[in-house]
């Protein structure tokens, strides 16, 4: 069992931006079946930047802190920043997570992708 | 320690204040070594034999039959490894089943590593090994079976007199992994047809780093831990004389109530079972319904993933453990959950509750109050849908 620093357990306890968005503006799912992490985001744009980011994340401890932070780091940010938020600088802003879960449960950043991706699509803008 | 509700006894339990008092003259004043022929060393020596009296009796073997470890993951190695190189020259083949302790998965896997042959058997839905399946397994190679006495995640109470039947009947050694099982349930190896069986002393109120395995006269056995003389050969270090006599002090303490106390803990066991299956939709009991180990519950809350349950249950104070974390970065859940059948996003959804000696009612009714909250929180912000919720609405 890895051991969380305070700010993720912080993010654990106290998620921020939980929930949904009916009718979002793009949506992202991401999983990982082999470890059973689950999660969905969802964003609503206006005038081109993250106007609101939701999710809704099945998961150990780490894949819950990771939605939360995902979504702090996102609101409010342009499309292309979005983009950039990567796992890395999840975890950097989470005050780093536990080697076993960097990688199995770090996939808030490539669920935010999705759902920009999926705006992008659906508005008619390259990606 | 009740300002907080402990109920992971399977994973150690608090030393005893009996015990610590009968091991408190051990560490400087009585401090000798028991290989010295001084005084010190006598009166050392005589506390290390009185000991193993002791544990003998408690298990209805022969005192030269118990050699004293530092636990039950050396006396599995011990006996695991010991008794595999001693048998090298007959074959190689050994029969465990899947849902062993590491201690004894592990070694196995050195021992195939090593060039021996490993048949590890399936089990039930409840976690029940088949004394039948072991009979088949059995070929002219076979030199060791090992079934573990009672599972530590689900509980499960194994066949092992049956087992061990078999295994005489075909002159093979048989193991049994018994940590669970020792001062909590009747251990007798005569009973129970076992040539060997492994014991630790921290999961019955005894300290950690001691524990004891029992070898029949006249099983074969390589020693794994070598250097010194100790235990006539066969574990070599000096002993571990205050853990020695607490292990004793625990087991005589353990067998005193031994019947009253595993039908309190079943009856407390029952209460948060039928009160979880109740209060919270979706959760169902793993394992057998009555062949279980009296202290332990191990309950799939649907939706709600087992290492959240956990950190949101500690938060509040309560401790449990989960088998089924993807902890070691393995992303594998529960290998006794896995082998049991249950679908992996279910094994994820698990939490192990484990009862003891100073377990009360009001701590089980605080539980009960306390997890549906947590579960309800965790579904509330799952993206997956509890199915026996929807059949429900």
């Amino acid at each position: 069992m890895p051991v969380y620093n305070e700010t993720v357990l912080d993010h654990f306890a106290h998620p921020r931006n939980v929930g949904e968005i009916p009718g979002a503006d793009g949506v992202g799912e991401e999983g990982n079946p082999v470890c059973g992490d689950y999660m969905t985001f969802y964003i609503s744009v206006k005038d081109g930047r993250l106007d609101r980011v939701r999710y809704k994340t099945f998961g150990c401890a780490a894949a819950i802190a990771v939605s939360s932070m995902t979504s702090v780091l996102a609101e409010g940010k342009t499309l292309d920043e979005a983009m950039q938020i990567t796992r890395e600088s999840v975890a950097e802003a989470l005050g780093g997570l536990p080697k076993a879960k960097l990688t199995c449960s770090n996939l808030g950043a490539d669920a935010l992708h999705k759902a920009v991706l999926d705006y992008r699509r659906k508005a008619g803008l390259p990606n | 320690m009740m300002d907080r509700v402990y109920l992971d006894y399977a994973s150690t339990t608090p030393v005893d204040p009996q015990v610590m008092q009968a091991m408190a003259p051990y560490f400087s004043g009585n401090f000798g070594n028991p290989s010295a022929i001084h005084g010190f060393g006598r009166e050392a020596r005589n506390e290390v034999e009185e000991a193993r009296r002791t544990v003998a009796d408690a298990i209805g073997s022969l005192p030269e039959e118990i050699i004293f470890t530092s636990g039950g993951t050396e006396s599995d190695n011990t006996a695991l490894k010991g008794v595999a190189m001693a048998h090298r020259k007959k074959g190689g083949h050994i029969i465990t089943t899947a849902i062993e302790h590491h201690a004894v998965i592990e070694s196995c896997c050195t021992l195939k590593k090593m060039g021996f042959e490993v048949t590890f058997l399936p089990v039930d839905g409840f976690g029940m090994v088949d004394p039948g399946a072991v009979k088949k397994a059995i070929t002219p190679r076979t030199v060791l079976i090992s079934v573990m006495h009672a599972n530590n995640e689900v509980g499960t109470i194994q066949p092992v007199a049956e087992i061990g039947a078999v295994a005489r009947e075909a002159g093979i050694p048989f193991h049994t992994d018994a940590v669970q099982t020792v001062g909590h349930i009747p251990v007798d190896v005569n009973d129970l047809n076992v040539d060997l069986l492994s014991c630790s002393a921290h999961k019955l109120y005894g300290p950690k780093g001691t524990g004891f395995l029992f070898i029949r006269k006249g099983t074969r056995l390589a020693p794994f831990v070598e250097g010194g003389r100790q235990e006539e050969g066969r574990r070599a270090g000096t002993e571990n004389v205050p853990g020695i006599v607490g292990l004793a002090a625990a087991l005589k303490l353990a067998a005193e109530d031994l019947a009253a106390e595993s039908g309190r803990e079943a009856g407390l066991r029952s209460r948060l079972v039928s009160g979880i299956i109740d209060e919270i939709p979706g959760s169902t009991l793993n394992g057998h319904p009555v062949k279980r180990l009296p202290g332990n519950a191990n309950i799939s809350m649907e939706s709600a993933e087992g290492e959240s349950l956990l950190l949101g249950l500690d938060s509040e104070g309560v401790c449990v453990s989960t088998g089924s974390a993807c902890s070691a970065g393995s992303g594998r859940p529960s290998h006794v959950l896995e082998a049991m059948g249950i679908p992996l996003l279910l094994a994820q959804c698990s939490l192990r509750f484990s009862l003891g000696r100073w377990t009360t009612a009001a701590e089980i009714d605080a539980v009960l109050e306390i997890l549906p909250r947590v579960v309800k929180r965790l579904r509330a912000i799952s993206p997956l849908k509890v199915a026996s919720l929807q059949e429900v609405a």
